[in-house]
C-alpha cells in the first residue's frame, strides 16, 4: 500500500514542477518546507518588535522618567519631550508579553520546526493537508498584521498585561488601551488560535498516518514526539482561551456579564451583575499554563535531538524522555491554579494545585539529568547549535528550580506578581525556549536554506547572549524577593525600594547589550541565505531521515522512493560500525541487534 | 544621560556590525570555515564552558552577598511570617545545592568531553538504575516540601473566628486604598457599590439603613493594634487590585463583585521595627542614596528628596491601570492604647454623611 502511495505522490510532484509560479512557490505555497520558512521569518520580525519593546521599557525602569531620544523617535506622541508615558509603558509590557509568548515562541518555534521536521523526519512527502497548512500560516500572518496595527490605535494598544484580566481589559474607561486596542488584540488572538488549531490538527494527523515504513512510534526522533504531544496540548487547551476571548468580547460589546459584576467607575455604576473575574482567570490559565509547555516542549525536543547528534551518543533514556514528555503534558493541564493562589479562590483548591504543580518537577528533573548524562563520555562537537542546547539545559535548571518556590502556595503569597516571577518564567520558558529555537535554527539552517551559517558569528552570538541572559534575570530574583512588584512604571514613589535602583540599572545594561547582540544573529541569518557556504547533504552527520533528502528543496522531499526505516534515531557511536553514526534508513547488519528501547 | 547612553548604544551597534562583517569576510577568504566545529572550536568552547560555570557561580555569590540580606526575608512583622520565611530558606538551600551540582556537571562534562577527531563516544543508551535514582530522589525531596508547604499554607489561610479577630475592610479603587473598621460592634455594615452616593459622601456604598453600618469608620490610613489577630475583608469597586503587605507576608486580590479575605496577627509595632538594627541600616543606606540623588535636583534649584523614614505599606500588586505604580497606603502598627486613642478620633459613618 505504501509503495502505491509513493508512486502516486511522485506523479503528483511531476505535475507541480511545470506550473509552479512565483506566487505558488514563495507566497501561497503548500509545501511544508516553504511554510516553515514563512513561519520563521514572520516570527523573527515579530521577535525584533518584541525585543525592541523590552529594551525600551527596561530603559524606563532603570532611568525613570528621563528623556530619551529613542523614545521620542519610536513612541511619538506617547513620549512627550522624550519622557515615556505611563500608559504606553503598560502597553509595551503587554504587547511584549503577547508577541513573545504567542507570536515568537508558539508560532515562530512550533510553527517553524513542526512544519519543517515532521514530514522530513517521519518520511512523508508533505503534511497530511498542505492546504490547511497554508491556511494556518496565512491566518497567523493575518493575526500578526492585526496585532501590529493595534500598536497604532489612537487611544493606545492593549495595556492590561498579557493576561488581559477583566475588568481592566473589559472597560475602556478603566484604561485607554482597553478600547479599540483591546478589541484588535482579541480579534488578533482569536485568529491566532484558529491558525494554531489548524496547524496542530495537521501535525497530529500527519504523525499518526504518514510515517514511512518501519517508522514505529518508538523509533521516532524525540523532536517528533515533542511536536506531536505539543500539538495535542494545543488542541486541548487553545479552544478554552478562544471561548474566554469570545465571552470577553461579549462582555465588552454586547453587555453580557460573564466576568463583570458590581462595578462603580468614573462616577457611575455599571449594569453588570453576577459575573466573576475569577472565572476569566480560570479560563485564561487553563490555556495559559499548558501554553508554557507548548512553548518549552518543542524546544526540549530540538535540544534532545541536537545534543545526541553533537555528542555523538544516543540520547540517554529514550523511553524515559518520552514518558516525561507525556507526564509533563498531562500534568500541565491540571496545574493552572498555581497562577491564582491569591486570586480569592478557595484555599483548599490552592492546596491541590500546589500538589500537582510540584509534581511537575519530577519529570523535569528526569529530563535534565538525562541530558546531562547524554554529555557524559561523549565526543562533543561544539557547534553553535550544541552551545545553545547546553545553554538551554543550564537556564532550564536555573529557572525551573525557582518554580519550587512559586509553586508552593505558602511561599507564593509573598513573591506573587513580584519580579521574582518575572525572573523565573523568563529563564525557564522565555530564554530556554529562545535557546531551543536558536539551537534549532543553527542546526537545521542547512536543511532550510541549503547554506551554512557562519559558525564564528554563532559563537559570538551565543556567548554574549548567554552572559546577558544570566546578567538580566539572575539579579532580578533578588529584587523580587525584596518585594518589588512587577509592572510598575517607576519605583520612585516607594523610597522603600530606593536601594534596589542600582540593580535595575545593571539589569538594563545587560538587557541592552543582549538585545543589540541579536543583530549579529540577524546579520548571519539573512546574509547567509544569499552568501553562505553551500551546505553538504548531512553537515552534522546525523541519523535522522531529513539528512537523506537532497539539499535542493523539491516537492515531495525525496526523488524516487521514500526511505524505509530500520532502526531508531540514535545509533551514534554504535559498536560494530566503522562510522560513528548509522542513519535510520540503513538496514541492520547481519547479527546486529536493535536496542530494546 | 539617557540620550548619551542611547547614542553610545547606537555606536556600539555600528561598531559591532562592522567588526562582524570583517570577521565574516576573513572567515570566507580563508575558505576553511565550513560552518562545522573543528577540534580547535571544541577546545575553545570547552574552556569557555568552564569560564561560564565560574560566571554563574560568581554572579550567584555576588547576588547573595550584595542583595541577599533580603530586606524582607529576615524581619517579618506578622505571627505567621517566620513560618513562611523558614520554608523559604529551606527551599532556597535545596535549590542552591541542586543548582550548584547540576550546573557543575553540565558545564564540566561539556569541557571534559569536548570532541576530538578520531575519538569515539561511549554507546550508553539506558540505565534503569540511574534513572530510578534520579526519579526517586526528587520524589522524596518534593514530598517533604509539599507536606511542609501545605501545612504552612493551611495554617495561614485557615481563619479562626474563635480568637475574635479585629475585622477590617480593605477597599480598593483606581488608584487608592481605604480601610473600614466595624466600630464598637466590630461588625462591618452591608455594602455594595450600587449604594455609592458621592454627593452624600457615602463613598464605599454602605447601606445607610443597616444598623451595623452606623458606627463603621472609614480611614485612609491602616492602623492595627499589635498582637491582635486581624481579619481583612477585601473589596474592589472597579478592576482587580491586589492588597500586598510584604512586611507581613500577606497578599490577597481584591475582586469586584466578591469579598476576599486574609488574616494575620501583626507582631512588631512600627516604632519597634524602626529601631531594629537591620532596619536602621537599611534606612541609612536609602537616605544616603536619596541625598546623592538630591544633588542634581538642588543644582537645578528644585526641592531635594525628602528623607525616608520606615513605614509598613499596603501596595497594589495587580496591574490596575495608569497609576498602578503609585497605589499605596500607610500601615501603622501600634500598641492597643495608641490604637484605641486613634480610632476614637475617627468619624463614625453616620456622622460623616452629608445630608
Amino acid at each position: 500500500m505504501s509503495a502505491h502511495a509513493d508512486t502516486h505522490a511522485h506523479d503528483d510532484d511531476h505535475g507541480h514542477h511545470h506550473k509552479e509560479t512565483f506566487v505558488t512557490k514563495y507566497i501561497f505555497s503548500q509545501d511544508h518546507k516553504m511554510i516553515a520558512k514563512q513561519y520563521l521569518i514572520t516570527g523573527t520580525i515579530m521577535g525584533v518588535i518584541g525585543v525592541l519593546m523590552s529594551m525600551m521599557f527596561r530603559m524606563q525602569i532603570a532611568w525613570p522618567e528621563e528623556p530619551n531620544v529613542l523614545f521620542e523617535a519610536l513612541l511619538g506622541k506617547w513620549a512627550p519631550d522624550g519622557v515615556m508615558d505611563a500608559d504606553i509603558y503598560l502597553a509595551l509590557v503587554t504587547i511584549h508579553g503577547t508577541i513573545m509568548v504567542f507570536f515568537v515562541l508558539t508560532a515562530g518555534l512550533s510553527g517553524t520546526f513542526s512544519n519543517l521536521l515532521i514530514p522530513l523526519q517521519i518520511g512523508a512527502r508533505d503534511m497530511a493537508s498542505g492546504f490547511l497548512n497554508m491556511v494556518s500560516y496565512w491566518l497567523f500572518f493575518l493575526s500578526s498584521i492585526i496585532m501590529v496595527i493595534s500598536l497604532f490605535v489612537e487611544a493606545g494598544p492593549a495595556a492590561a498585561g498579557w493576561t488581559i484580566y477583566p475588568p481592566l481589559s473589559a472597560l475602556p474607561m478603566a484604561q485607554g488601551g482597553s478600547g479599540m486596542g483591546m478589541t484588535l488584540w482579541l480579534v488578533s488572538m482569536a485568529i491566532f488560535i484558529a491558525s494554531s488549531l489548524l496547524g496542530s490538527l495537521n501535525y497530529i494527523v500527519t504523525v499518526i498516518n504518514l510515517r514511512t515504513k518501519g517508522m514505529s512510534m518508538t523509533r521516532l526522533p524525540l523532536t517528533i514526539w515533542a511536536f506531536f504531544v505539543t500539538a495535542i496540548i494545543g488542541v486541548v487547551s487553545f479552544p478554552v482561551l478562544l471561548s474566554a476571548a469570545l465571552l470577553l468580547i461579549m462582555d465588552r460589546s454586547f453587555g453580557t456579564s460573564f466576568f463583570l459584576s458590581d462595578i462603580f467607575i468614573q462616577g457611575e455604576v455599571l449594569h453588570y451583575q453576577g459575573g466573576s473575574p475569577v472565572l476569566f482567570e480560570h479560563l485564561f490559565w487553563f490555556l495559559g499554563h499548558p501554553e508554557v509547555y507548548i512553548v518549552i516542549l518543542p524546544a526540549m525536543g530540538l535540544v534532545s535531538e541536537i545534543m545526541a547528534s553533537n555528542s555523538r551518543k544516543p540520547i540517554f533514556g529514550y523511553r524515559a524522555m518520552i514518558a516525561s514528555i507525556l507526564a509533563i503534558a498531562f500534568l500541565s493541564t491540571i496545574v493552572w491554579g498555581h497562577h491564582m493562589f491569591v486570586s480569592g479562590m478557595n484555599p483548599f483548591l490552592g492546596s491541590v494545585f500546589t500538589f500537582t504543580t510540584l509534581l511537575i518537577a519530577i519529570p523535569s528533573a528526569v529530563k535534565a539529568f538525562n541530558w546531562i548524562t547524554t554529555l557524559w563520555k561523549g565526543n562533543l562537537q561544539m557547534n553553535p547549535a550544541m552551545l545553545f542546547s547546553i545553554g538551554f539545559v543550564s537556564t532550564f535548571i536555573t529557572g525551573g528550580l525557582t518554580g519550587i518556590i512559586l509553586g508552593d502556595s505558602a511561599l507564593d503569597i509573598n513573591v506573587h506578581d513580584t519580579y521574582f516571577v518575572v525572573a523565573h518564567f523568563h529563564l525557564v520558558m522565555g530564554i530556554s525556549a529562545l535557546y531551543g529555537m536558536f539551537a534549532g535554527i543553527y542546526h537545521w539552517y542547512p536543511k532550510m536554506f541549503g547554506k551554512m551559517l557562519n559558525k564564528n558569528l554563532g559563537y559570538i552570538h551565543f556567548w554574549i547572549t548567554a552572559i546577558c541572559a544570566y546578567g538580566v534575570f539572575f539579579p532580578m530574583h533578588f529584587i523580587g524577593m525584596a518585594g518589588l512588584p512587577r509592572r510598575y512604571y517607576t519605583n520612585s514613589n516607594f523610597p522603600l525600594f530606593d536601594d534596589l535602583a542600582n540593580v535595575n540599572v545593571i539589569i538594563t545594561i545587560f538587557a541592552l547589550i543582549g538585545g543589540v547582540v541579536q543583530i549579529v544573529y540577524l546579520y548571519n541569518f539573512f546574509v547567509s541565505i544569499f552568501f553562505g557556504k553551500k551546505a553538504p547533504q548531512n553537515p552534522w552527520k546525523s541519523t535522522t531521515l531529513e539528512w537523506t533528502a537532497p539539499v535542493e528543496h523539491m516537492h515531495g522531499n525525496w526523488p524516487g522512493e521514500i526511505p524505509h526505516v530500520h532502526r531508531w534515531a540514535y545509533d551514534y557511536s554504535k559498536p560494530g560500525h566503522d562510522v560513528d553514526f548509522v542513519p535510520q534508513n540503513v538496514p541492520l547488519k547481519e547479527g546486529e541487534e536493535e536496542l530494546q528501547h | 544621560m539617557t540620550a548619551l547612553l542611547t547614542i553610545i548604544v547606537l555606536v556600539f551597534i555600528l561598531v559591532a556590525i562592522w567588526q562582524m562583517v570583517k570577521i565574516f569576510d576573513l572567515a570566507q577568504a580563508k575558505n576553511e570555515n565550513t560552518g562545522v566545529a573543528t577540534d580547535k572550536d571544541n577546545t575553545m568552547n570547552g574552556y569557555l564552558m568552564m569560564g561560564f560555570l565560574a560566571f554563574i557561580y560568581v554572579i550567584t555569590i555576588v547576588c547573595f552577598v550584595k542583595w541577599g540580606d533580603l530586606p524582607l526575608m529576615s524581619n517579618s512583622a506578622s505571627a505567621h511570617g517566620p513560618t513562611i520565611d523558614n520554608l523559604m530558606v529551606i527551599s532556597m538551600v535545596i535549590i542552591f545545592i541542586v543548582q550548584t551540582i547540576t550546573q557543575f556537571l553540565l558545564h564540566y562534562f561539556a569541557f571534559k568531553y569536548k570532541g576530538e577527531k578520531g575519538k569515539k563516544a561511549l554507546f550508553f543508551a539506558d540505565n534503569n538504575k540511574l534513572e530510578a535514582i534520579w526519579t526517586i530522589i526528587p520524589v522524596i525531596v518534593l514530598a517533604g516540601l509539599i507536606i511542609y508547604g501545605l501545612s504552612t499554607w493551611i495554617n495561614i489561610m485557615g481563619v479562626d473566628e474563635s480568637d475574635d479577630p479585629l475585622v477590617v475592610e480593605l477597599y480598593a479603587q483606581q488608584f487608592n486604598w481605604k480601610a473600614r473598621y466595624g466600630g464598637a460592634d466590630n461588625t462591618l455594615g452591608k455594602a455594595n457599590v450600587r449604594l455609592i452616593d458621592i454627593d452624600r459622601a457615602n463613598i464605599l456604598g454602605l447601606d445607610e439603613a443597616d444598623p451595623n453600618a452606623q458606627d463603621d469608620v472609614i480611614t485612609t490610613e491602616l492602623h492595627l493594634p499589635v498582637g491582635k489577630p486581624v481579619l481583612f475583608k477585601m473589596r474592589s469597586q472597579d478592576v482587580l487590585h491586589s492588597a500586598y503587605m510584604p512586611h507581613f507576608r500577606a497578599q490577597m486580590n481584591c475582586v469586584p463583585g466578591m469579598i476576599t479575605q486574609f488574616g494575620f496577627t501583626p507582631t512588631v509595632t512600627t516604632a519597634d521595627m524602626r529601631e531594629t538594627p537591620q532596619m536602621k541600616e537599611k534606612v541609612k543606606k536609602i537616605n544616603d542614596i536619596r541625598v546623592e540623588n538630591s544633588k542634581p535636583l538642588l543644582a537645578k534649584g528644585e526641592e531635594p528628596l525628602e528623607p525616608y523614614t520606615f513605614d509598613y505599606l499596603l501596595i497594589c500588586n495587580k496591574i490596575c491601570g495608569k497609576s498602578h505604580y503609585n497605589m499605596q497606603m500607610k500601615i501603622v502598627v501600634e500598641t492597643q492604647e495608641e490604637y484605641d486613642a486613634w480610632i476614637k478620633e475617627q468619624k463614625a459613618f453616620k456622622n460623616s454623611l452629608i445630608n
